[in-house]
């Protein structure tokens, strides 16, 4: 085989989002990319798959029955492995414009995001009120708390944070949010909305947590302008899935001179003086395993997803995650093509939220007739971890099929990778958008280049790579 | 020529998403450069590193917009993405005349794209480095039969049998029989050209065949295959299907490899 250099500024390995942004980063940026993944297709843990594939992942097969040949064409499928939406005005729509990404990707919004509000039978299903307006005509309040929740928005959209005058007389860097809630004087369930289905909290953690305010506010900002930018919910959503994604970063990362490979094992990590230099690896071939190519390169970093190093990661949670099959639209969401629908842990006596995301044949991932939900949370026992999603099912109603591995764990690197140049990226968390992912592309891109990332206009003064 | 270097008639335009495949060296970049900078000579170079190029094929009904996508390289060692192929209506998979190798990888292209991408693409198998063979000036008449031909089924690509006077191999750098190519594309129903993408030869035909085969019917439901560029009446707020257009944010920079 031909084309592999004998050496490379950073290998890559993983096709997930977070690897796939850095790949195109860094290669727009000059550096010699070589980008690696072990299995044939692009994504990792943020691929797309069609329904069969679906079914064999988890194993909901019996020997001899295709299960999957029900529901159509298998490649009318694309199910997302990771429930994540892009907030409108978020980190990852910035870099997707900087990068011009968005040339070979088609959005949609997603049509509502939801809140729950009570359980079991008396539970009601409210759309989240995305700005003071709607805060006023909210069913979520009453009257006088709709005014009291009015005024509070307000005066989050006003809010600057150089600006003391803005501060409502609080020592904003310092005080805590609930002092913030206690200024307002808000009841228990608009903090309990507020803060889990704007500011996108998946537990209460944050309200004690002295100095928490301001970023509160930011994030409820962001929910808010992003809501303001297209109107119908913060959130939007690639045509095809959340795969196309990784896909479009590594063209991105291709076109500036990235070198592709799928289906490619790392044999070895070679090192000197505790450095990573290169590695040794065998790219697989399809049909013919005899014909496989094994080759060495060397290397000056590596940026890798934890499934590289497990001995550089560690696990720091469970994320518990039930992939739905529906016919129908969620009851009492207005029968939206899509959705967010979050049920705040105190509603439901946990400490961790339950997340419903939701998809449809509006955004081809599926046949006309189907949505794709999953249903998400934090494990927060050893126990049955279908009970614990057991108030996310109740939302959904009717399920044709479920799938649902294992709990999940959630790593992160054990080390920041200044010693070895070895820079590992963390999970998939539990947030139901990609705010965390792009922090952690910047992390791992300071950690790695020791830059700050900059994306606004990354692409005007660049030359190509090689050609 | 084909290209209209004015939009003056208010022809329906449609955009057509087209990708390119085959073997590394056989020409792939230049066609497409030697189509792009007909309509593109005095002003600068198109930009490497480009999304896609885009080039207009003006015919008598309508104006097709091509956006080019060329591989990347991603096609080197296997790793072209489904994203490539997806919403495809056409695709242009390039061999090298004077290489036989390069037409097996060629048929190789052709099975990925009846296997993966939308079952009505237009393909065009096409022979390139013409100029390296004896035919080198005389070969426009391969392609005269489809030439013109309007909404023809693919099926029915001309690839007259006049060709088979060609096939004499005369001790020039020809390696793959005109004949050979053109049973192969019969069978598997593409469109077949042998061009050179230096001298110029049958390139502009390509395109305009390409253009002639895609069924209006698919121009019409169809949206193009677009991301971006293609979309031009998507404002910043949403539209009836709730599409959005993320790129209207930097919309003036976005003439990046824009040919028209």
């Amino acid at each position: 085989m031909d084309e592999i250099a004998p050496e490379y500024d950073v290998v890559v390995l993983g096709t997930g989002l977070t690897e796939c942004v850095l790949s195109g980063v860094l290669s727009v940026k000059g550096n010699k990319v070589l980008h690696i993944d072990r299995n044939d297709h692009y994504g990792g843990e943020a691929a797309s798959v069609n329904i069969e594939a679906l079914f064999k992942k988890y194993g909901n097969v019996q020997p001899g029955e295709e299960p999957w040949k029900k529901y159509g064409r298998v490649n009318d499928w694309n199910i997302d492995l990771v429930p994540k939406l892009l907030m409108s005005n978020g980190e990852l729509t910035n870099i997707l414009v900087s990068t011009d990404v968005t040339r070979y990707l088609e959005f949609k919004q997603i049509a509502g995001s939801y809140v729950q509000q009570g359980k079991g039978p008396k539970a009601t299903v409210a759309k989240v009120p995305s700005d003071a307006g709607e805060a006023l005509r909210s069913s979520l309040m009453g009257m006088f708390e709709k005014r009291r929740a009015k005024k509070f928005l307000e005066w989050v959209g006003e809010f600057k944070e150089d600006d003391s005058a803005s501060h409502q007389g609080l020592n904003i860097h310092n005080c805590t949010m609930k002092e913030v809630y206690d200024k307002f004087s808000l009841e228990d369930n608009t903090r309990d909305f507020i803060g889990h289905s704007m500011a996108l909290y998946p537990s209460d953690g944050y309200i004690n947590q002295p100095g928490a305010a301001v970023e509160t506010i930011n994030r409820i900002r962001l929910y808010v302008n992003s809501m303001a930018r297209y109107g119908k919910s913060p959130y939007i959503y690639p045509l095809y899935g959340l795969g196309e994604l990784p896909q479009g970063f590594a063209r991105l990362s291709a076109i500036y001179g990235g070198t592709y490979m799928l289906n490619t094992d790392i044999d070895e990590v070679l090192y000197e003086n505790g450095k990573v230099s290169g590695i040794k690896a065998t790219m697989k071939d399809r049909e013919d395993q005899s014909d496989a190519m094994k080759f060495e390169t060397k290397t000056k970093k590596i940026i890798a997803d934890p499934s590289y190093f497990p001995s550089k990661s560690k696990v720091t949670g469970y994320l518990l995650k039930a992939i739905c099959i529906l016919n129908h639209p969620i009851d009492k969401t207005d029968s939206s093509d899509s959705l967010q629908l979050i049920i705040p842990q105190s509603q439901v006596g946990r400490k961790h939220d339950i997340y419903i995301a939701m998809v449809s044949s509006a955004h081809n991932v599926c046949p006309k007739g189907y949505y794709i939900a999953i249903v998400s949370t934090i494990a927060e026992n050893d126990a049955n971890p279908h009970l614990e999603l057991e108030a996310g099912f109740e939302r959904l109603g009717k399920i044709e099929e479920k799938f649902m591995g294992p709990p999940i764990p959630l790593y992160e690197p054990t080390d920041n990778g200044e010693e070895s140049n070895i820079f590992i990226s963390k999970s998939y968390d539990s947030t139901s958008h990609f705010e965390t992912t792009t922090d952690d592309v910047r992390d791992l891109y300071r950690r790695a280049t020791g830059e700050e990332l900059k994306v606004e206009g990354l692409r005007e003064d660049q030359q190509l790579a090689a050609e | 020529m084909s290209e209209s270097a004015s939009a003056n008639a208010p022809k329906p335009s449609s955009s057509v998403k087209l990708v390119l495949l085959g073997e590394a060296a056989v020409g792939k970049s230049s066609l497409v450069l030697r189509f792009v900078n007909n309509d593109f000579q005095e002003n600068k170079e198109p930009t490497i590193g480009a999304a896609f190029l885009t080039q207009k094929c003006s015919l008598p009904t309508r104006t097709i917009k091509f956006e080019i996508w060329d591989t990347a390289g991603q096609e080197r060692f296997a790793s072209l993405a489904p994203m490539y192929y997806r919403n495809a209506q056409a695709a242009l998979v390039v061999y090298d005349v004077t290489k036989p190798s390069s037409l097996t990888k060629a048929k190789h292209w052709v099975a990925e794209l009846q296997r993966q991408a939308s079952p009505g693409i237009v393909i065009a198998l096409v022979g390139n480095k013409l100029d390296l063979t004896n035919d080198g000036g005389e070969a426009s008449e391969v392609a005269a039969e489809t030439d013109g031909a309007d909404s023809a089924a693919q099926e029915e690509q001309g690839t007259g049998e006049e060709d088979e006077a060609q096939d004499a191999v005369s001790g020039d750098a020809r390696k793959v029989s005109t004949r050979e190519a053109t049973s192969y594309s019969e069978e598997e129903g593409l469109l077949f050209f042998e061009t050179s993408a230096k001298t110029g030869t049958n390139v502009v035909e390509v395109f305009t065949a390409i253009a002639n085969a895609i069924p209006e019917s698919s121009l019409k439901t169809g949206r193009g295959t677009g991301a971006g560029t293609g979309q031009t009446s998507l404002g910043a707020r949403s539209t009836e299907d709730s599409r959005v257009n993320l790129g209207d944010r930097n919309a003036a920079t976005a003439k990046e490899g824009c040919a028209c």
